[in-house]
């Protein structure tokens, strides 16, 4: 395995069960507000895990636990088996990418690079080096001279990335690192972060990645928790999380949530798995209520007679948006495949 | 679009209110110079033989050094205290907070001779005998307010996660104090700090009621006018003292301007 390559890899002094990141029975509450209530999980070396979820549902609280900014009322944290839980910030093992990037405004892009070297007494012409290489993997080379606010948005993300990665921690972690990027830039770094994410892991480093945006945590991530209310609702692949989504609120934050309640029994349907039929064809009867034309796909919202409404999303392969537009009101029949449906919990029960 | 008329025309009132501004200074500046003892234009010679008058006399050197002392010091309590409860305010959340914020504000919005007054009859009622201490307590009252809103700016306009960032790559408090908090706040400080002694240097209202006996310069300058004497001097001191105020002034000027350290764009968003 690529693990052995390299000298400095931590993967070796673990067993390979061990986890990167361990949360137990992790509580932290601000007086009434229980912002993270009973968090457990385990993260594995070089895994891309993201934590999902609306704000206040304590995604971002997690990640500064296991940062150490904040420390938990209750529970334990541990990185590589060793306990965490009451270690400074300065002694963990622990980078983080900041929302706002938080980078030096008094120092150059290199030495704020250099910042978590410096700090531990690491040479200068080592320092160098390291730095150059640093900017040269988030493709900043040649702009250490600079200073931040010389820099746009998305350099500063970069050298924000680039601080951290330069300490090669154990686990980095991301606080949003994206938010404030603009949608274009946002889909160019990700697939830039998945580059150099996918170059750690060779090494090891665990990437733990917060996020309220569900069509990036679902291309990134190798796993993902879906947060709220301070719980983790669900764990599970991109595909899982997805395709099988445990609870309501699961199935409504990752994606469309449709759900219908049949004999007492509550599932959900993902848009794209049903079929759109005339009026005599098989399936549940319903009208059209509102017709949502989205350029590469069209939106369909049914109101079934039998109760319920159900979100359908179908390709305009050769729909004009004239003619999908014109389907409003027309009285149709909704197919899927009962393998497609999923039966899913109550809300918040874990 | 403006066109070379209203330009013109703009360019002509911003030099009107500079020399409204700088002609009476100038004025002063160049009655320094001033042969006769008599303030008459036009000036008949001119004479540097009053700046060797006004460095030889004893009552002018002592109310100068009284007055470099008293700023001093009311600089150096403004700094420890104002700083100390910038930092307060700006990061930490508790009771009275809004109220604390309000009442150090507030005796720079109170007339001087409020202050002055209520000090003085403080001091008396508890016989404490007026001296540079006394002064020093006086100024204090108003530039403590002068570097707390300084700092204050500052931390506000500075991100708080600079200081996890620091921590977070492995700094610990003092390194963090030191490569981090230290760099960012000290241009304020400095600034603050210029401003607080300038405005020291040159109170009156607040002097008059806690000096006591002695004269700080302003003082003393009052004294020389009110009596009409020495009036030459007097605008060989204010010569000297314009010249030593526009340097500090102009450094706090570049200072306090963008040095890179504030946050320039607003693309930062908290959750």
């Amino acid at each position: 395995m690529a693990l052995q390559l390299q000298g400095e890899t931590r993967a070796l002094n673990s067993t390979a069960t061990q986890p990167a990141v361990r949360l137990s029975g992790v509580r932290r509450h601000y007086g009434d507000v229980r912002a993270v209530d009973g968090v457990d999980l385990e993260i594995a070396p070089g895994e891309f895990f993201t934590m999902l979820g609306p704000s206040g549902s304590g995604k971002t609280t997690t990640l500064r636990l296991i940062a150490g900014f904040e420390q938990p009322d209750e529970g334990r944290i541990e990185l590589d088996g060793k306990d965490l839980t009451r270690v400074p910030p300065y002694l963990r093992d622990v980078n983080t990418v900041f929302q706002d990037y938080a980078l030096f405004p008094h120092m150059t892009v290199a030495e704020n690079v250099e910042y978590g070297l410096r700090v531990k007494g690491v040479p200068r012409r080592v320092r160098r080096s390291k730095v150059e290489e640093a900017l040269k993997m988030v493709r900043l080379p040649g702009l250490g001279s600079r200073r931040p606010v010389q820099l746009s948005g998305g350099q500063r993300q970069r050298v924000a990335l680039a601080r951290a990665l330069v300490n090669s921690p154990a686990v980095l972690l991301l606080d949003e690192p994206l938010g404030a990027l603009d949608l274009k830039l946002r889909q160019e770094m990700q697939i830039e972060l998945k580059r150099i994410q996918r170059e750690m892991s060779d090494v090891g480093m665990t990437f733990i990645y917060v996020t309220h945006d569900q069509e990036e945590a679902l291309t990134m991530s190798d796993r993902l928790a879906v947060f709220n209310d301070g719980r983790i609702e669900q764990v599970g692949t991109p595909a899982e999380v997805y395709e099988h989504p445990a609870t309501e609120f699961v199935a409504g934050f990752v994606g469309v949530s449709n759900v219908l309640e049949r004999d007492g029994r509550r599932f959900t349907v993902r848009p794209e798995k049903i079929r759109v039929n005339d009026e005599n064809g098989p399936g549940e009867r319903g009208r059209i209520r509102d017709v949502v034309y989205v350029g590469m796909v069209t939106r369909y919202i049914v109101e079934l007679d039998s109760g319920g409404e159900l979100v359908v999303v179908r390709q305009n392969l050769e729909t004009s948006s004239q003619e999908a537009l014109e389907a409003r009101g027309k009285r149709v029949r909704l197919e899927w495949r009962p393998e497609h449906t999923y039966e899913i919990k109550e809300g918040n029960e874990s | 679009m403006e066109s070379r008329r209203t330009r013109w025309a703009l360019g002509a009132w911003v030099a009107l209110v500079i020399l409204f501004l700088w002609i009476p200074l100038a004025l002063i500046m160049v009655y320094a110079f001033n042969k006769s003892n008599v303030q008459s234009w036009p000036i008949t010679g001119f004479t540097t033989h009053w700046f060797g008058v006004a460095w030889r006399s004893g009552e002018v050197r002592d109310a100068i050094w009284l007055s470099v002392r008293a700023g001093l010091l009311a600089t150096g309590v403004a700094l420890v205290l104002g700083s100390a409860a910038a930092f307060a305010i700006a990061r930490f959340r508790f009771f009275g907070r809004e109220s604390v914020s309000f009442l150090l504000v507030l005796p720079i919005a109170l007339p001087g001779i409020i202050t002055g007054m209520a000090l003085n009859s403080f001091f008396t009622f508890n016989h404490i005998n007026l001296s540079l201490w006394t002064i020093v307590i006086g100024h204090a009252t108003f530039c403590v307010v002068i570097v707390y809103n300084n700092v204050l700016a500052r931390l506000r306009r500075t991100q708080a996660s600079l200081i996890e960032a620091s921590m977070d790559l492995g700094a610990d408090g003092w390194q963090t104090f030191r490569f981090v908090t230290w760099p960012v706040l000290s241009t304020a400080l400095v600034a603050g700090g210029l401003l607080a002694f300038a405005l020291s240097f040159d109170e009156v209202v607040v002097t008059y009621f806690t000096a006591g006996a002695q004269n700080t310069l302003p003082l003393l300058i009052l004294g020389y006018i009110r009596l009409g004497q020495q009036l030459p001097v007097v605008n060989a001191v204010a010569f000297v003292i314009i010249l030593f105020t526009v340097i500090p002034v102009a450094l706090a000027q570049r200072l306090m301007r963008d040095t890179g350290v504030l946050r320039r764009t607003a693309a930062v968003t908290t959750v």
